[in-house]
């Protein structure tokens, strides 16, 4: 029901039909009085071609009691939105009820027009005038005769044949310029689809081009960057052997400069609140903060352990006066904690050991004696496969100890008391950074 | 599994290593230091080395080696002992496990 609304009024018979009609019609409601088929014609105030159409076909059709042959069901355009059987109940509803009041030369219709593009009108109408010819064919009889206002039926006959004619060749003509309408217009919208969908496509590819290269220029500008520092010249192409974990060096290094930053930061908040003896509670929020920012920088150089362990290991990105003091990758725990970090500093330092150890000799063993040649690559690739195990420990190492610096730092942080830690933690800060400043003087310092 | 709670509860402090394992070899090292004088048993050396590393996977130790139990107690592997001994649980553990005194 939602397609369609049919209302039948009659206007200028005095007649008025109880409205059967089921909707209100937004539409114009375009009291076409059609007493007469040709009176139709002139008169109809035609907001759609089509709706003139329909008005000259029903008035003629209704007027028409002689079984003219009907025009073709356009059954087959109508959308589901104006279903057959909605207009044949609306037909019949009309038609019910109130067959004495029915008067076929006047009729209005109204249609929705939103919900039915145009040759659906034009189809529905007809498939609706259809049954309009239909159940009136039946009942109208007796009504045109007694209608006063039907016109001599001959007249009305051959007009209405010739207007019919007329009107299903118009109804085809604009129903198949509508189709290649439609059909243009569909094609176009498609085509605007595709070139819209391409062209996004294509945008997306460019912009991760653009990322990739920007990312490129990064790693370069960083490699300069500390080639510069070291007074090294760098060449300037990285194989992709190299890439991957350049990569990931870069990236941690990046993050690295970051979390430096953020860590000044927050030292300098620690700095002013002790200085400026804040409560207890706001500066253990604020050593809270320092600690829980060292864990950070933890994870951040497991990650790139695992990505780069040699990096981490020899400590490529911190400054070289640091590299000095370096141990697995890190500051020695025991710095800060003597008593019981040391003891696992020592263990794990043992450690360590013995797995440099256990790597050279498995590389110095089987460079003594072997036969044959194939016995030389085989050993070679069992001694390579044996090494490669034993280096996948080192990163366990760097975690270990990366472990064992955040439980001490940890622990100070549970033995001493707020204030204490506060001032520990500024400390250790002044220690670190008064390296690196020593680190960078050494570096400036003018060569003799 | 059986056997691994069997050999574990068998000294006060029982250590499951392998003998490629250079972590394997700090642990060790921590706690000779300590002066606990661990029981080791090198999942390679024994011929039941498969299902005991499966055992000791479901108990949770992930890397398998080095697990360490104290007191017939599972305690972890790496990363659990040194968080312990930094704050100095360890070592209480051990004296109450009688396996130091002091």
């Amino acid at each position: 029901m939602a397609g369609t609304t049919i209302k039948i009024g009659a206007e200028d018979n005095n007649k008025r039909r109880s409205a059967t009609s089921v909707m209100p019609s937004f539409f114009s409601q375009t009291p076409v009085s059609n007493p007469m088929g040709t009176e139709a014609n002139a008169t109809q105030s035609s907001r759609l071609l089509d709706y003139g159409v329909l008005e000259q076909y029903l008035g003629f059709r209704v007027g028409d009691s002689s079984g003219i042959s009907q025009s073709p069901r356009f059954t087959s355009t109508v959308d589901g939105r104006l279903s057959s059987s909605d207009l044949h109940s609306q037909a019949f509803n009309m038609t019910h009820p109130s067959t004495s009041t029915l008067l076929p030369g006047s009729q209005a219709m109204q249609f929705h027009k939103s919900l039915a593009p145009m040759p659906n009108i034009v189809s529905a109408s007809s498939a609706q005038h259809e049954n309009w010819g239909d159940s009136n064919m039946t009942d109208s009889s007796s009504h045109t005769d007694t209608s006063t206002d039907v016109e001599p039926r001959d007249k009305n006959l051959q007009f209405e044949m010739g207007q019919s004619a007329a009107v299903v060749i118009s109804d085809y003509t604009d129903k198949s310029e509508e189709r290649t309408q439609d059909q243009k217009t569909q094609r176009r919208l498609a085509q605007n689809r595709e070139a819209a969908r391409k062209s996004r496509l294509r945008k997306k590819a460019y912009v991760q081009q653009l990322e990739n290269s920007r990312l490129k220029l990064t790693q370069l500008e960083q490699e300069v960057q500390r080639a510069r520092q070291q007074g090294v010249f760098i060449a300037s192409t990285a194989d992709q052997s190299h890439a991957g974990s350049a990569n990931g060096a870069l990236a941690f290094d990046a993050e690295y400069a970051r979390w430096m930053e953020e860590q000044n930061r927050h030292i300098n908040e620690l700095r002013t609140a002790v200085n400026s003896r804040t409560n207890d509670a706001e500066l253990r929020n604020i050593v809270n903060n320092v600690i829980t920012h060292f864990n950070d920088v933890f994870r951040l150089q497991g990650n790139a352990a695992k990505a780069d362990v040699f990096h981490i290991l020899l400590g490529m990105w911190k400054t070289p006066a640091e590299r000095c003091f370096l141990w697995i990758g890190g500051f020695r725990p025991s710095e800060l904690l003597k008593q019981s970090s040391h003891q696992a500093e020592d263990a794990l330092s043992q450690g360590m050991d013995a797995l440099q150890q256990s790597i050279a000799e498995t590389l110095a063993t089987g460079s003594s004696g072997s036969q044959g040649s194939s016995g030389n690559v085989a050993n070679y690739m069992g001694q390579m496969a044996m090494a490669m195990g034993k280096l996948g420990s080192l990163e366990g190492f760097i975690r270990q100890a990366d472990n064992l610096r955040q439980q001490t730092l940890q622990q100070m942080h549970r033995v001493l008391t707020t204030k204490q830690s506060a001032r520990a933690l500024l400390l250790i800060n002044d220690y670190f950074s008064r390296l690196r400043a020593l680190s960078s003087l050494w570096l400036a310092r003018p060569q003799e | 599994m059986e056997r691994i709670r069997d050999l574990a509860s068998q000294k006060a402090v029982v250590i499951f290593t392998k003998s490629s394992c250079c972590m394997c070899h700090s642990i060790k090292a921590l706690f000779y230091d300590l002066g606990a004088s661990p029981a080791i048993h090198e999942l390679d050396q024994d011929e039941n080395g498969r299902e005991m590393e499966l055992a000791l996977r479901g108990l949770g130790s992930n890397p398998t080696v080095p697990c360490v139990f104290i007191g017939g107690q599972f305690v972890g592997t790496t990363k659990a002992v040194i968080t312990l001994h930094v704050d100095g649980t360890l070592k209480q553990m051990l004296i109450n496990a009688k396996a130091i005194w002091f």
